[in-house]
């Protein structure tokens, strides 16, 4: 069974790229093995800097994800060793698709730092990097629209009643559903795409912004009111800073559903983009690639999701 | 034309809708303040003790009657009348500072090295300057209270105006809050509203105790000279005859002719 052992040193790889300069600091022997990186932080651990403390507990956090990962791999190549397995085992997925995983950036040149991508046969990440563009452009349109209508129905009692049914059915619409009516209005790919974004986006952001402006207590509205804010700086002095944590949670929410909906309409649009990856990949029998594409979108997902609650974070400890 | 009082409240009735038809929650209620006195509003809980700051404070309308303020119809909240609320509602992503800051600016003209030392004058006055730049979750109760009666005179308001202030501290910081307000008035001389249902409270801060009947239909049932002189000192004041016997008046009032609701009904 060479190809367990492959497949296992292959994620093996992460976790000691991960906890680094943590397992070198702490003891002398680089551990080998995930396993060995457990036992090796408890004891020197009280002694050393806060930074060597810090990674310690980083590497506690990641260790059980590794080793259920592993535990995947593992029974995931186990299951489908067979050569007739009609879902490729890991092994299969890095011997046959070698050249997606190792050139994500084919067909890229980059000139000092300034990147230019040739055209035709291109590497994952710049189909990343285009849906990415595009969720940019409608999730941007998404937050500022969806912020505007949420704190219009949160403050409004008519503009809710009058508009809140109204965002209630159309939010439960499934993305690809709107496909058709954005194509025949846009008539091309790349308006179509965004305005698909933009309406799969906007209605979390609507809805928790309004929650929250909803929530704010009537002491705040009541200060505003003895200071006599006008709607301007009670809108930039209290309603705004009350209202960012529920805005990000929709902003979150938002992000999440855009980066869902981004690929769906790619799959069918096709031309350009991640979802065009897989797309194409399934239509040239390729399902290795396909596999790698989803492994790619599930991380650049996760990492959206975690930039988004960051900056959520920060304006709330700032603002 | 009717010589009226610095701040006149005449005819004052607050009626809520509800759902079992409308709830009168202060019925013809007729108040004169002086400039400079200090006015504590007692009554038990409910009797709307809270609804009348309200209406001085504009926040509430009146269904019926006029708030005078020098001469002028009080009908929209503004700066004039700065509240001092009992949750204190400070602003929790403002710093000290800022929070004091936000109110000076919207009532002060002047530069802005003007305002900010009237901003740190303010907050010298509840000695608070220590914690200029903590955000009010890193203060106790007293101290939020503190800020927020700094934040509150330094809108140099033409009446003050007090929710229970004190109301949700412990008996020794409300102490020292109270030595501070006395302080501060000392100084400034503030026409004040105050609200509250501590006697000893009410009877060593204020000019005048205005004790309210029990709602429904809440009224004034009785007003109150306190002649003590000041400066006042509470340990000297509760040795004093006046002191002891306007603290049973406003007991007698609370706990005798105004016990409880039924009575109210009846009488």
């Amino acid at each position: 069974m060479l190809s367990t052992a492959n497949a296992v040193a292959t994620f093996s790889h992460t976790p000691e790229t991960a906890d680094d300069g943590e397992s070198e600091a702490v003891v002398a022997p680089p551990s080998p093995a995930p396993a060995a990186a457990a036992p090796s932080k408890e004891l020197p651990v009280r002694r050393l800097p806060r930074i060597v403390e810090a990674a310690g507990e980083a590497a506690a956090t990641i260790f059980p994800t590794l080793v259920v990962i592993a535990a995947l791999l593992a029974v995931w190549q186990f299951a489908c060793a067979a050569p007739t397995s009609a879902l490729p085992s890991p092994s299969r997925i890095w011997t046959e698709s070698h050249d997606v995983i190792m050139h994500p950036l084919k067909g890229v040149t980059f000139h000092g730092i300034v990147p230019s991508v040739e055209d035709g046969d291109v590497g994952i990440a710049v189909h990343i990097v285009t849906s990415l563009r595009r969720v940019a452009i409608g999730f941007g349109l998404a937050a500022l629209c969806g912020i505007g209508l949420g704190v219009l129905i949160g403050q409004s009692r008519l503009a809710y009643r009058a508009l809140d049914p109204l965002f209630q059915v159309l939010r439960t619409v499934p993305p690809l559903a709107w496909l058709p009516i954005s194509l025949a209005v846009f008539q091309q790919a790349q308006p179509s795409t965004i305005f698909l974004i933009f309406i799969t986006a906007i209605w979390p952001v609507i809805l928790n912004t309004a929650a929250g402006v909803q929530a704010i207590p009537p002491t705040y509205r009541n200060v505003g009111k003895v200071l006599a804010l006008n709607p301007y700086q009670y809108f930039v002095k209290i309603m705004l800073p009350a209202t960012v944590p529920h805005m990000f949670t929709g902003l979150r929410i938002g992000v999440g559903m855009s980066w869902l909906a981004i690929v769906a309409a790619e799959m069918v649009q096709g031309g350009t983009g991640i979802g065009f990856f897989i797309w194409d990949s399934y239509n040239s029998s390729l399902l290795t690639d396909t596999i790698v594409a989803l492994v790619w979108i599930g991380l650049v997902g996760f990492s959206l999701d975690r930039i988004v609650g960051w900056i959520g974070r920060r304006i709330a400890h700032q603002s | 034309m009717k010589n009226r009082s610095y701040l006149a409240l005449e005819g004052i009735s607050v009626t809520f809708p509800t759902r079992n038809g409308p709830f009168t929650a202060l019925d013809q209620i007729d108040l004169s303040i002086e400039k400079g006195e200090f006015v504590a509003l007692i009554g038990h809980s409910g009797c709307g003790k809270s609804t009348l700051l309200n209406v001085i404070a504009g926040l509430t309308k009146a269904s019926r009657g006029v708030v005078f303020l020098d001469g002028e119809v009080i009908d929209r909240p503004g700066p004039d009348r700065a509240v001092i609320f009992q949750d204190h509602s400070l602003l929790p992503w403002l710093t000290v500072e800022e929070n004091v800051r936000l109110a000076v600016d919207q009532t002060m003209k002047g530069s802005r090295a003007e305002r900010r030392d009237w901003v740190r004058h303010n907050l010298e006055l509840v000695h608070m300057t220590h914690a200029l730049g903590k955000r009010p979750a890193e203060l106790s109760g007293g101290m939020k209270q503190r800020v927020g009666i700094a934040r509150a005179i330094a809108m140099s308001p033409r009446v003050l105006l007090m929710d229970e202030p004190f109301g949700a501290l412990d008996a020794l910081t409300r102490a020292s809050l109270q030595d501070a307000v006395m302080d501060i008035q000392a100084k400034t001389n503030n026409t004040v509203v105050m609200i509250t249902h501590d006697v000893d409270e009410a009877v060593l801060l204020a000019d005048r105790v205005v004790m309210m009947t029990n709602g429904p239909a809440a009224t004034i049932g009785e007003d109150l000279r306190v002649g003590l002189p000041r400066p006042r000192n509470r340990i000297e004041v509760a040795e004093s005859r006046d002191y002891i016997q306007a603290r049973a008046e406003v007991l007698h009032f609370l706990h005798q002719r105004f016990s409880n609701p039924a009575d109210q009904a009846a009488a």
